[in-house]
């Protein structure tokens, strides 16, 4: 019985990576309907980017995921500003398309760089912490940092989003882009303000993704699936929705993988795959969409 | 009873609707004559080349899938491989445990393939635009991770095609003794013969779906979906319709490929790389949503995988680059911008009206 | 040169021209109605003004300087607020959000502001967390129009404020109109109902079919006059 509670447990804290990876997803498709297709490399590319800063200035993961965050929000605004807002428009195939090739150049960038050697993020002694819940069940401390951190970014996300002027101007966008205009929101401007802080989110997800396993160049594309299907799953409009759809997928993940270890990432596809067609809106959606 | 003065009539008019353009009737006759020499260059041409032609063949009719899917019913999948690698897996498992002749596998693999394509789009279609184009790449993730677990079939390192196998291809015999050459070289040359089939075979139909009444009915669509429903296009089963024949013909694709390399594995079968992202590459450069546009890319992309494949990651960046670069300053692509320029239609598809009066 | 003014103002929608040649003047404290027909190009000619549609820098001026190149951000935070047709209000923004959205652009200091915006709209203060989807016709378009005063704009533009609303609704918004001028700021009225509109306007245009086919005073406009440019001969 142990083994079933533990692996649900475990995939409650994979749940919370899961949903670190979607959080950002979920924002930018909030705010603009896009959907990018790089979402996956680009938590790789903060995490090259994190191991690079700590390996230059002697710092351990968390001064070095600090440090990087005013990086990846200025690379977010850029690459929002030069090539994004330029996809933006009516039709679907763009946006789609260029971050297709986004992705295949940030993966193949990566390989050139640092090759395909598997990386980590080392964090000392935390790495092995973990915390005895009884009966034999014990929760890892960085597990439960990143369901922890995870909570945090959805709270702060909120509360940009209800509670700020830029939050009010973010879904004032999403609803009408043009009424937008007349409220004196550049809406591009806006754009490059949420690709930013996608990036944010994205940034403090790579730092608990290269901690909790081993990293390489080539493993952005699964991460989006995770992260997509958390969303859809989560249900769209909905930063708490999110979280229950990473939390979903991961315990999916996890149960599968105690059936049969060679069966956990399929076994969170068919999950997703099940939700999608009973609840083809997801489990907790938005009113509006 | 008094008619009113009566209306002068206007001499019969007679309507014609033609498809067909001066530049494209020369055309037609030019590719008729391409594809007999085609056919004939097993005679002539060397084994290196035939195996080249068969790349060719394969890819151009992967990409006039995808372009019938994204370019004409807007359905832009990035989980084709999905039914490129089943119908490779079908190949196998038809030829080795069924015992069945690999060219009957070959069309029976379509056959099947378009059966699994049909749950699989009452489940995708659930998603629209981008997150519909996400949902056929986690399908085609299940298809991979379902047929590791196949022990029969080589798991997850996948298994070989034997020679008793690849030896007895229909046709082999028959070519051994015309071209008197042996074994491997007559299979290539028989592949080579499908390879162009299903290369002919996959533009023909695309051509005669859109100068059909279909055709007519996908254009509507790709405008507008609600004022196409509003004619009666029926959205939903064009788009179903499209989807399964497009998966099926690439279920035949795959079979075809695997015969031709006689070793399949998970990763390689399923490989987003070869089978969506070089597809993707070669309509968007040639031109989406054209016929004439996947020739073009394919040639290009054959050029640049010839000369450039060797510089690896680099070779790849420069893809996603220009790929990039179409999408924002060509989207048109290639051939769009030709035929655009100079007017030039060779695949003729538009329908023009001619009157004629009858005196 | 006035507050507002346009120029041999013209507009397109694609191939299809909207506006032929606009010259209009808005004082500064001036009630300005355009009327026409529908389809007349009224709307069309407040969103030029906005910024929603383009056109060269010299078809539009404001404060003397030309404005026409100006995207409708820019044109906002100048000072120019338009209450756009059919109210549109952001449906994920409560009533109180959709008028601090309004002074995003511009938050400068004036008579306007949340209190003097309930104070003159009584009924949105009642329902100012609600969603704006559950407010009645006049409540939504009270809080279109609150909305747009947030900015203490110095021009107000009104795209058909009366539209779909009933006459009692419509006389409440007209007797607000006065104090929309607080402080010298300027209206332009489009309305296809002209009664009203005609009755309490400094001056007034008719547009027909993208032209100008009628200015002046009300008093100074008889009825025939006005309905010829309505409608045509």
């Amino acid at each position: 019985m142990t083994v079933w509670a533990d692996a649900f447990i475990q995939g409650i804290l994979l749940g919370g990576l899961y949903a670190l990876f979607a959080a950002g997803l979920s924002l930018i498709f909030g705010i603009m309907r896009l959907v990018n297709l790089a979402h996956g490399d680009l938590i790789v590319l903060a995490a090259f980017v994190i191991l690079t800063i700590a390996a230059w200035l002697g710092l351990d993961p968390f001064a070095a995921m600090l440090a990087a965050l005013p990086i990846m929000f200025a690379i977010g605004f850029a690459l929002q500003h030069l090539l994004l807002n330029r996809t933006l428009g009516r039709d679907l195939l763009p946006p789609l398309l260029v971050t297709f090739g986004l992705s295949i150049i940030i993966e193949n960038g990566l390989l050139e760089l640092f090759s395909a050697d598997s990386q980590r993020l080392r964090a000392g002694a935390i790495e092995t912490l973990s915390i005895g819940l009884g009966g034999g069940i014990a929760i890892g401390f960085i597990p439960l940092l990143t369901l922890a951190s995870a909570v945090a970014v959805i709270l702060a996300l909120n509360l940009i989003f209800y509670r700020t002027a830029l939050g009010r101007a973010f879904r004032a966008t999403a609803d009408d882009i043009e009424v937008a205009q007349l409220m004196g929101i550049d809406y591009s401007r806006i754009f490059s303000v949420a690709m930013g802080l996608a990036f944010i989110v994205v940034t403090i997800a790579a730092l608990y993704l290269g901690m909790r396993a081993n990293f390489d160049p080539t493993i952005g594309p699964e991460r989006l699936l995770y992260a997509f299907e958390a969303v859809i799953v989560g249900g769209l409009g909905s930063f708490w929705g999110t979280l229950a759809g990473g939390i979903i997928i991961g315990v999916a993940q996890t149960v599968g993988a105690q059936i049969n270890p060679e069966w956990q990432i399929l076994m969170g596809h068919l999950a997703f795959l099940v939700v999608l067609v009973v609840r083809p809106r997801g489990l907790f959606p938005r009113a509006a969409d | 009873m008094n008619r009113s003065a009566s209306v002068p009539s206007s001499p019969p008019q007679l309507y014609r609707i033609e498809l067909r353009t001066r530049g494209s009737r020369a055309f037609t006759a030019a590719a008729g004559a391409l594809i007999v020499v085609l056919a004939a260059l097993p005679g002539f041409a060397g084994r290196d080349v035939i195996e080249e032609l068969i790349f060719v063949y394969y890819m151009l009719a992967l990409a006039q899938c995808w372009n019938l899917l994204a370019g004409y019913a807007g359905l832009v999948s990035i989980g084709q491989q999905a039914f490129v690698g089943l119908g490779g897996y079908l190949l196998f498992a038809l030829t080795i445990i069924a015992g069945l002749d690999p060219l009957v596998a070959i069309v029976l693999a379509g056959a099947i393939t378009a059966g699994f394509a049909l749950p699989t789009a009452l489940i995708v279609f659930r998603l629209r635009g981008a997150y519909f184009a996400i949902g056929t790449w986690v399908v085609a993730e299940v298809y991979r991770l379902v047929f590791a677990q196949f022990k029969q079939l080589g798991g997850g390192t996948g298994t070989s095609l034997g020679p008793e196998i690849t030896n007895t291809v229909f046709g082999i015999a028959w070519v051994r003794s015309l071209f008197d050459v042996r074994a491997p070289a007559a299979r290539d040359i028989v592949s080579y013969w499908v390879a162009l089939a299903l290369a002919v075979g996959t533009l023909a139909l695309i051509y005669f779906v859109l100068r059909s009444r279909y055709g007519l009915g996908l254009g509507a669509m790709r405008d507008s979906e609600d004022a196409a429903e509003t004619v009666g296009v029926d959205n939903f089963r064009l788009k179903l319709g499209v989807y399964v024949v497009a998966a099926a013909a690439t279920g035949m694709i795959g079979a075809l490929i695997y015969l031709q390399k006689a070793r399949i594995s998970p990763d390689a079968a399923f490989s987003v790389l070869d089978w969506t992202a070089y597809v993707i590459f070669i309509v968007v450069i040639g031109g989406i949503g054209t016929i004439e546009g996947p020739i073009v890319g394919t040639l290009v992309f054959y050029l640049m995988q010839n000369y450039l494949a060797g510089f690896g990651a680099w070779y790849l960046i420069l893809l996603g680059a220009l790929a990039i670069a179409v999408m924002l300053f060509a989207p048109q692509g290639l051939w769009g911008f030709v035929s655009e320029r100079y007017g030039l239609v060779l695949f003729p598809i538009r329908r023009r009206l001619v009157v004629s009066d009858k005196n | 040169m006035a507050l507002l003014e346009t120029h041999g103002l013209e507009a397109f929608y694609g191939d299809f021209q909207a506006l032929y040649g606009i010259d209009t003047v808005v004082g500064a404290g001036e009630t300005i109605a355009i009327i026409g027909a529908n389809g007349a190009g009224k709307s069309t000619y407040l969103r030029a003004i906005a910024g929603l549609i383009g056109s060269p820098a010299h078809s539009v001026w404001f404060d003397g300087r030309p404005i026409g190149t100006k995207p409708a951000a820019e044109i906002m935070k100048l000072g120019i607020a338009l209450v756009p047709e059919g109210r549109r209000l952001f449906p994920s923004l409560s009533v109180e959000e959709n008028l601090l959205v309004g002074r995003y652009g511009r938050n400068t200091p004036g008579p306007w502001s949340l209190d003097t915006v309930y104070a003159l709209f009584p009924a949105l203060k009642a329902r100012r967390h609600a969603a704006t989807t559950t407010l009645s016709g006049g409540e939504q378009q009270m809080a279109a129009i609150g909305r747009a005063l947030m900015s203490n704009p110095r021009v107000l533009l009104c795209d058909e404020i009366s539209l779909g609303l009933a006459p009692i609704v419509v006389r409440g918004l007209y007797d607000a109109l006065p104090q929309f001028k607080a402080a010298g700021a300027s209206v332009v009225l489009v309305e296809q109902d002209i009664a009203q509109a005609i009755q309490i306007s400094d001056r007034v245009y008719c547009l027909q079919e993208g032209r100008l086919s009628l200015a002046g005073r009300p008093a100074e406009l008889s009825r025939e006059q006005i309905h010829l440019a309505y409608f045509g001969s």
